[in-house]
């Protein structure tokens, strides 16, 4: 079967949590939990006074790639919304070629599990 | 044409209404509220069969945004259904300030209360006795004036923010040295190609000054299209003292102590000039009184600079070689201009460097309108007859800024309210205007108090703000964004980029647009201004459209790009002029490098340094005290000044009222991460949620605005508990610049102290109140 990702350009992405917030409305998802969140790693100086501060959405166990909607033939709510256009969702052949053509990007191929 | 990889294709195309799954689907342009300055961002509404809104959607169709939405629209369901929202017209007795003895009435009722109320103060006391206070951004925000002059007929019209230090000082000082409204940073949104389109060229250099435009969007300039063309090869340079997301990505950084700007803008047209990397034949012919200028920076020395403002002397050599070097070069300059009591100097400055550098009126470079584009300004000031607009306040004492906006003096209305002097106000609105949260008024114990003394008060709001609920009598119910028909246009018509239409696509309630209420009201109080038109519609068209097109066409296209008007080069042209003549709309005809309005209304004509009245430098005695730098006001995604804390997914962003403090500031003063401080100065104090954070440099705290708890008692005198945490509390009063623009809000000092306290807010009890029912279950 194929796999589908999301495929996340973390260079670019400015935190500003439309993701979050699209994946909560898209999926009644209650305050306190999450389909994708972003981790905030920063801001920290650096030796050469630059500053590292990387903001990366990582999709939860929640996350079931928006399902409905790409049936649909429309992009996940949160790619659709992200407003640094920073994300993209494809098969992971296809993305995998993506992450190969610009460095900083993670892929994720998120599916909702149960232990 | 995508704008980015995952734009949504699914609905481009698709007409301005259509059905999808058995719901109506409606596209349109938003503004306000939720609160926003007009972005107009592309947004669809599904509406299922009884009416009601199953969900949002940004529109991929449109040209700026293509879909992209942020979390104050996508969280439109939770704001038009909040079970605090007003959705009727109310009343209550004048002993009953302050008390929840609201009484629900009709529209009618409330129109003919505030026609009846006008006539009397006009008829006792004079319509200068009746004060119409305004806030920002909202579509009310530019319609004060004409609130004010056109609808109630009195010429005291004024946002309470001392020395209007919003977006005001920036354009009227455009207006004096370059004869343009406000040149913003190209991003080829009124081009049908955008960035590929054949007219426009990518600016090499992107520069943000003073402002962070990616949560704020400030004046309706879409923020992240600077991502998208960083994207495509733009660099960027951030002058900031804070830092930001944006500044981690770029190539040029530049941590100013706050209120320093112009030491640095000119120390920075010193090393263009000096180093005659300047564009001589824009200068030459399209400049006045260059040399003058040369001579001025000349005084402010790159070392004298980085001493003032604490950055690297090479680096600002080297941020202003870049910039001049950049072909084009875009400077996006922001709020930390107008907040500085001289700011009027910082602006002058910059727009002198994008003039001798030739990046004005070029593609890719700073964008200025075509002055046959103009809009109407003025609406109703002609009727009010000479003698009640000389009675306009402040007009002797600050010709500059009130003639220009046709705004009493904010500062000067305060000691009105208090003396009477030199008369009183008797009768006041409040439209789209929290002021006492925190968000405008320096003072606002003061301003509460003063507020007391009007007699009668309307407000115009879709929440009962503590602002309202603490002065008036009426309570008019706004509707929000995609509950009216009305007009949008980005930059408030300022800029040649977008015309879109807010679709009504829902009822909630009876809440109705501010236009519509203006043009309510002022049909009953000023049949002068608007007898003429037959229905609000036909206002709408003249007010918003210049009778240029109907609003069933607009409504058609959804969102008009002004390609139309949009043209490069037009001081050649002579679309810069209303004579046709080539050249720019000033007494010279140049850009006034050396401005001849300036010393006109008794200014120093060229731009000079002033430090911040209080600050290591002008107040070391005070530097014990007070020992740190405070700025205040950064906006984050989630809010829109005081607005939006009822809604639970933007409240969990950000639950408390934050300040930034620096890791060795926390050792000092003993803070842990998260743990709740108190920040005092010379006058007032509040307490905040510290937030550790390199973001700020030893020294400097950064303090968060426009905080009140909707979940507190509203009533009086807890009202919402709007004192603890108002940093406005430290704000002086009336310590504006020489033209009367301008107020130190960025660039203040203050010491902080750990609280034993912890205010945190409860998102259980957010969630409970205010959580949709649907999904709380
Ligand atoms: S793909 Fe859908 S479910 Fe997954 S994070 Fe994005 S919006 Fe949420
Ligand atoms: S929407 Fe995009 S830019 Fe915004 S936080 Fe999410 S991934 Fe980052
Ligand atoms: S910027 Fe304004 S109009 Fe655009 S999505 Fe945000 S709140 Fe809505």
């Amino acid at each position: 079967m194929t796999a589908y990702g999301l495929l996340i350009d973390y260079e670019y992405c400015s935190g500003c949590q439309s993701c979050e917030v699209a994946c909560k409305e898209e999926h009644k998802i209650p305050v306190g939990q999450w389909g994708i969140r972003i981790l905030d790693d920063g801001p920290w100086e650096c030796t050469d006074g630059k500053f590292n501060w990387n903001k990366i959405p990582t999709p939860t166990r929640l996350c079931d790639l928006c399902a409905e909607r790409t049936a649909k033939g429309k992009q996940p709510s949160c790619v659709h919304h992200c407003l640094t256009g920073c994300m993209q969702y494809g098969t992971v052949e296809e993305l995998a070629k993506e992450l190969e053509e610009k460095p900083n990007q993670v892929l994720f191929v998120p599916k909702p599990y149960q232990y | 044409m995508k704008l980015f990889k995952g734009q949504g294709t699914a609905d481009l195309g698709k007409p301005w209404r259509y059905e999808e799954d058995g719901l109506t689907v409606t596209r349109g342009c938003a503004w306000s509220p939720p609160g926003c300055h007009p972005v107009g961002c592309g947004i669809k509404t599904y509406v299922n069969a009884e009416g009601e809104l199953v969900k949002v959607e940004g529109d991929e169709n449109h040209p700026v945004t293509g879909g992209r939405l942020c979390v104050r629209c996508l969280t439109m369901r939770d704001y038009v259904y909040n079970p605090d929202r007003v959705l009727y017209p109310m009343k209550r007795a004048r002993e009953d300030r302050g008390k929840n003895k609201w009484e629900r009435i009709t529209w009618e009722e409330a129109f003919d209360t505030i026609a009846e109320k006008v006539a009397y103060y006009k008829e006792n006391y004079g319509a200068e006795s009746i004060l119409m206070q305004g806030g920002t951004g909202r579509e009310g925000g530019p319609m004060l004036p004409a609130y004010a002059q056109a609808a109630l007929g009195t010429p005291n019209a004024s946002q309470p923010l001392s020395g209007y230090s919003c977006y005001i000082p920036r354009v009227a000082g455009t207006t004096y040295v370059m004869g343009v409204a406000y040149p913003e940073m190209d991003y080829a949104g009124g081009l049908p190609g955008r960035y590929d389109d054949p007219m426009f060229k990518l600016p090499e250099l992107i520069v943000f000054w003073g402002k962070d435009p990616l949560p704020t969007n400030g004046d309706g300039l879409f923020g992240h299209s600077a991502i998208d063309m960083m994207r495509r090869g733009s660099k960027l340079m951030v002058i900031d003292p804070r830092v930001t997301w944006a500044s981690t990505r770029a190539d040029y950084h530049l941590r100013l102590r706050p209120g320093t700007d112009t030491a640095l803008a000119m120390a920075m047209l010193d090393v263009i000039i000096s180093e005659d990397l300047y564009d001589h034949e824009f200068v030459e012919k399209w400049c006045y009184g260059f040399e003058q200028l040369a001579e001025r920076v000349a005084t402010m020395p790159v070392e004298k600079a980085a001493d003032i403002c604490g950055v690297e002397a090479d680096l600002i050599r080297e941020a202003a070689r870049a910039y001049a070097a950049a072909k084009p070069a875009q400077i996006a300059w922001g709020l930390a201009i107008d907040m500085k009591s001289n700011g009027t100097q910082a602006g002058h400055s910059i727009l002198a460097l994008e003039a001798i550098t030739g990046n004005v009126d070029v593609p890719g470079g700073q964008l200025v309108g075509d002055v046959n584009d103009g809009l109407e300004l003025g609406f109703g000031w002609k009727e009010l007859g000479v003698e009640l607009q000389n009675k306009i306040l402040g007009l002797k004492e600050y010709p500059a800024m009130v003639s220009f906006v046709l705004n009493a003096h904010c500062d000067m209305v305060l000691d009105a309210l208090e003396t009477g002097e030199p008369y009183a106000f008797k009768m006041a609105g409040f439209e789209d205007c929290n002021g006492l949260a925190g968000t405008d008024c320096a003072q606002p114990a003061r301003w509460h108090k003063a507020y007391q003394n009007l007699e009668w008060c309307f407000g115009i709001d879709v929440w009962l703000t503590p602002t309202i609920q603490a002065c008036c009598e009426l309570f008019l119910p706004l509707s929000s964004t995609i509950e009216h028909d009305t007009v949008v246009y980005s930059h408030y018509g300022a800029s040649p980029i977008t015309m879109g239409v807010a679709n009504k696509s829902i009822t909630v309630g009876e809440g109705k647009g501010d236009c519509e209420i203006m043009y309510e009201i002022g049909r009953r109080c000023m049949p002068i201004n608007f007898g003429r038109f037959a229905n609000f519609y036909e206002f709408l068209e003249e007010y918003r459209l210049n009778g240029k097109t109907t609003f069933e066409a607009l409504r058609e296209e959804v969102v008009h790009q002004k390609t139309e008007t949009l043209s490069y080069y037009k001081y050649k042209s002579g679309k810069l002029r209303p004579d046709g003549q080539p050249g720019f709309n000033t007494p010279t005809g140049r850009v006034e490098l050396y401005s001849t309005m300036f010393r006109q209304f008794g200014e120093d004509p060229l731009p000079y340094y002033e430090e911040p009245q209080y600050s290591p430098a002008s107040t070391p005695e005070l530097m014990e005290e007070y020992p740190m730098v405070l700025t205040t006001g950064a906006r984050t995604y989630c809010y829109f000044h005081s607005e939006g804390k009822q809604i639970p997914y933007l409240r969990e962003i950000n639950p408390d009222p934050i300040v930034e403090v620096n890791p060795q500031d926390a050792q000092r003063y003993g803070i842990a991460n998260g743990q709740w401080v108190r920040l005092t100065n010379q006058f007032g104090s509040c307490v905040l949620k510290a937030k550790v954070t390199q973001q700020v440099y030893p020294g400097l705290v950064a303090a968060q605005h426009g905080f009140w708890f909707p979940e507190a008692d509203s009533e009086e005198p807890v009202l919402y508990d709007i004192w603890r945490s108002n940093i406005n509390n430290l704000m002086p009063h009336f310590h504006v610049g020489k033209l009367g623009f301008g107020a130190p809000y960025k660039c203040l000092i203050c010491k902080i102290e750990p609280i034993a306290d912890n205010f945190d807010t409860d998102m259980a009890e957010v969630w409970r109140r205010w959580g949709n029912p649907a999904v709380r279950k």
